[in-house]
């Protein structure tokens, strides 16, 4: 097996990047977690909008993201931030189950949101200097786990970065690592594609039952789904229908088998291709791929989408060769040359296979150094 | 640089890979077989062209599969997109 050179983690699990997080366990402390990582060098601060008085599902869905994010083999340590002990520990509980260094501050036991980026900027700065004498040491590529995920979709994606992004996918399941595939609405027209890929024909029911939720709830709303998905941007790239779209969206899933079907945020117990269940806005999905462990994301887009997710290294790709020239800024992986220039797709392949390579131990992509991250964990009902 | 690109041998449209102009022609390389496809519009970069004649409710295919169906009759060398093709997916507003 390929090794690559990564941090290794108290609970064995393994990191391509050793980031110190500053975690608000909800909305009500994003500004001190935010104020701390200003402070901070090398902190990053990690905050959602919601999370008070959500309950149920959504609830659930809340905490299962944030533990995931704490508890990512990316992350060395964690300072969670809550409006008291009591909803900091509630998280901060979770994480220490992954035995890595987190701390827990609550605002009221605090005093003052003074007083409380006081106190976390003395903590976050102990954990940074502590992190930094990580090192780095060999560890198997087969214990990653890489998203595949698209955005700003056109007509070049199905034809060129999906493929390619499959492609790479193969190659890295045939290696022993494991690829997540997520966002069902868009295997619309496609899931029985994939559906017959299942190796348990259980899990192939749940890709039917995934899609088809989707599919109703543009029913139960009267609508038809075109104009959102495929959005308007994805019209303009040529995109006639969301059959279309999907047709060309699980292509960046490769062709091997899929061997287990997750939930939004759900880390895989299993080795292979792997289905998570996610909206198909792209912040929202890479979201629950971070919660759910993924060390990297493999992002294709064709008009254009620059956005990435935070901790877990968002890698560009287009084969637009308009999109390759104008938003070059933000794309690690250019193989519009299969349209404009003759290209292969082996040649292709490579390539983004060598950035992986080279992201995994240690290069910064664009999405990284520009800061183009969101977290946006899913929601379908109101808080009470 | 081809004009366009066929997925699939089934496909009764082909993808456009550089912005064509109506009367332009392409040769299409579709399962090793050379086909001509003569433009009847404008169509832009990444926009579809009918390589066939598509009755109205007739299917459009593209990766050998179903895309939607013709909500108009379309000829061969037509832009084919939203205008003239139909998702049978999805579709609450049909209730």
């Amino acid at each position: 097996m390929t090794q690559f050179m990564g941090y290794r983690r108290p609970d064995g699990r393994i990191g391509v990047r050793n980031s110190v997080v500053v975690l608000s366990a909800m909305d009500n402390t994003n500004p001190c977690a935010y104020r701390i990582a200003n402070i901070v060098d090398g902190a990053t601060a990690v905050a959602t909008p919601f999370g008070r008085t959500q309950i149920g599902h959504d609830f659930e869905m809340t905490l299962r993201t944030l533990t995931g994010i704490g508890s990512h083999p990316n992350v060395a340590s964690v300072l969670v931030l809550g409006l008291s002990m009591a909803t900091a520990n509630t998280l901060a509980d979770r994480i220490r189950a992954s035995c890595k260094p987190v701390e827990a501050l609550g605002l009221q036991e605090a005093g003052s949101t003074m007083a409380l980026t006081t106190e976390g900027v003395r903590i976050a700065a102990d954990l940074v200097v502590a992190a930094s004498e990580h090192k780095r040491e060999p560890c198997d590529f087969s214990d990653l786990v890489i998203a595949v995920e698209c955005g700003g979709s056109d007509t070049t994606s199905g034809l060129t970065s999906n493929p390619v992004t499959g492609r790479f996918a193969d190659r890295f399941i045939d290696e022993g690592g494991t690829i997540i595939l997520s966002e069902p609405a868009e295997f619309m027209g496609a899931e029985h594609i994939l559906a017959q890929r299942a190796i348990d024909p259980e899990d192939g029911n749940r890709i039917y039952d995934m899609v088809r939720w989707f599919e109703e709830e543009a029913k139960r709303n009267g609508v038809d789904m075109r104009g959102t998905n495929p959005t308007p941007d994805n019209i303009e790239g040529g995109l006639t229908t969301l059959e279309e779209k999907s047709l060309g969206a699980i292509a960046k899933g490769g062709s091997r088998p899929i061997v287990e079907v997750v939930e939004y945020s759900e880390t895989p117990t299993k080795k292979g291709l792997v289905i998570m269940n996610t909206p198909s806005a792209a912040c929202e999905s890479m979201t629950g791929l971070l919660g759910g462990g993924s060390h990297m994301i493999i992002f294709s887009t064709g008009r254009g989408n620059a956005i990435g997710a935070p901790i877990s290294p968002t890698i560009k790709i287009t084969g637009n060769p308009y999109t390759a020239s104008t938003m070059k800024e933000n794309i690690d992986v250019d193989v519009s040359a299969i349209i404009s220039g003759g290209q292969t797709f082996e040649s292709a392949t490579e390539q983004l296979w060598g950035e992986m390579l080279k992201v995994s131990h240690g290069k910064i992509t664009r999405c990284e150094v520009l800061k183009e991250d969101q977290l946006s964990i899913s929601r379908f009902g109101p808080s009470v | 640089m081809d004009k366009a690109v066929v997925v699939k041998s089934l496909d009764n449209v082909a993808t456009c890979l550089a912005d064509v102009r109506a009367g332009e022609d392409t040769a299409l390389n579709v399962a090793g077989e050379s086909r001509t496809v003569v433009f009847k519009a404008d169509i832009p970069f990444g926009h579809k062209v009918a390589l066939t004649d598509i009755a109205e409710g007739g299917d459009v295919i593209k990766y050998a599969e179903v895309i939607g169906v013709a909500s108009q009759p379309i000829e061969a060398g037509d832009h084919v997109h939203v205008h003239n093709v139909e998702s049978i997916r999805a579709r609450g507003d049909l209730r």
